[in-house]
């Protein structure tokens, strides 16, 4: 680590909070274990699952589609919509990967949520390369650790007893809240929250998220008109 | 959920992550198309949020779901980490039920 001259920091200053993401995401991912037993998955099913979508808006969205008896394209469509912000991740942090092919399509498996705020939450390129792996490995370690756990727990546990079906909207939540910020964002929020209440009593299950997309149309209107008069701050105060 | 479809998503969802690195390089999107990106997660969140707090099958109800999410609100909005949050949650959950 480059540490402005004189102290050289022995322990870059991102690790620690690293370390803290990925047990919350270990602890995030035992519920997830649990639930996706109680929807039908087999242990065997979740492992893989966690290793190999690795992003766990979509996986909680597919089982909470299954779960709530929807059919599984529906699950997958919804699950894959939801994964696409990590397109835009991908694109964010594209210039921070290695160059080889292999490395840079390994490090790709790691843009998630937590790694890419991690990164740019630092102050240069350096550290912001060194917190997105420290992320990204802690969490991959422990998420699959917890989703293992908790899928061989998963059988014996009512997770209603204990609160887990209120740990999925409290984590969507947490995860929505710092993208409220951008302009536009929160009158979409809304948007997305009025389309699912009315549609949940009238469609399939797994309809009523995928439906919340079509809020995007006020920002694509929007955008047609707001480059037109110059890309600056956004264009009104109401927000 | 069947092995292929479960393997149809984990395809879909490596090639969303990996679409940017590998196929853009250091190249940028354009500026609008970045920001709707970004912005995709919004309502999908949002309507996540609502349907499993709101929902059973195709009923609304009001339940220990509901305070568990406004005491989240209230961690989101303190600033409290993620794990905290999630936690709190799945407390108040629980201990609404086991009360009440």
């Amino acid at each position: 680590m480059s540490a402005p001259s004189g102290e050289p920091s022995p322990r870059p200053p991102y690790l620690a909070s690293a370390l803290g993401i990925g047990v919350a995401t270990g602890a995030y991912g035992f519920s997830f274990g649990v639930l996706a037993v109680g929807a039908g998955l087999s242990v065997a099913q979740a492992c893989v699952m966690s290793l190999l979508v690795f992003t766990g808006g979509s996986q909680f969205a597919v089982i909470g589609v299954l779960g709530a008896g929807g059919a599984p394209s529906t699950a997958i469509s919804s699950a894959l919509l939801l994964g696409a912000r990590n397109t835009a991740y991908g694109l964010s942090v594209a210039p921070l990967l290695p160059r080889p092919l292999a490395k840079r399509a390994l490090a790709s498996h790691l843009v998630i949520d937590e790694s890419v705020a991690m990164a740019r939450a630092q102050p240069d390129p350096e550290q912001a390369r060194g917190a997105f792996y420290a992320t990204g490995v802690a969490i991959f370690i422990l998420w699959n650790l917890g989703t293992l756990g908790g899928a061989l727990v998963g059988g014996g546990l009512d997770p209603e007893r204990y609160g887990l079906d209120a740990m999925f909207p409290a984590a969507f939540l947490a995860l929505l809240a710092p993208q409220l910020r951008q302009p536009g964002a929160p009158r979409l929020a809304l948007a997305g929250g009025l389309i699912a209440v009315v549609l949940i009593p009238l469609t399939p299950a797994g309809v009523p998220v995928l439906a919340s997309c079509l809020a995007l149309l006020l920002v694509v209107r929007d955008t047609s008109h707001g480059t037109a008069d110059g890309d600056g701050a956004p264009q009104d105060g109401a927000r | 959920m069947s092995w292929p479809a479960l393997l149809l998503l984990a395809a879909g969802s490596y090639a969303l992550k990996a679409v940017g690195p590998l196929a853009l390089g250091a190249r940028q999107p354009s500026e609008n198309a970045a920001r709707l990106l970004a912005l995709v997660a919004v309502p999908l969140l949002s309507a996540l949020i609502v349907v499993q707090t709101l929902s059973v099958g195709h009923d609304l109800v009001i339940d220990a779901r509901v305070p568990a999410l406004a005491a989240a609100a209230l961690c989101v909005w303190r600033r409290a980490p993620f794990l905290v949050t999630v936690l709190v949650a799945a407390l108040v959950a629980a201990s609404w039920r086991a009360l009440l």
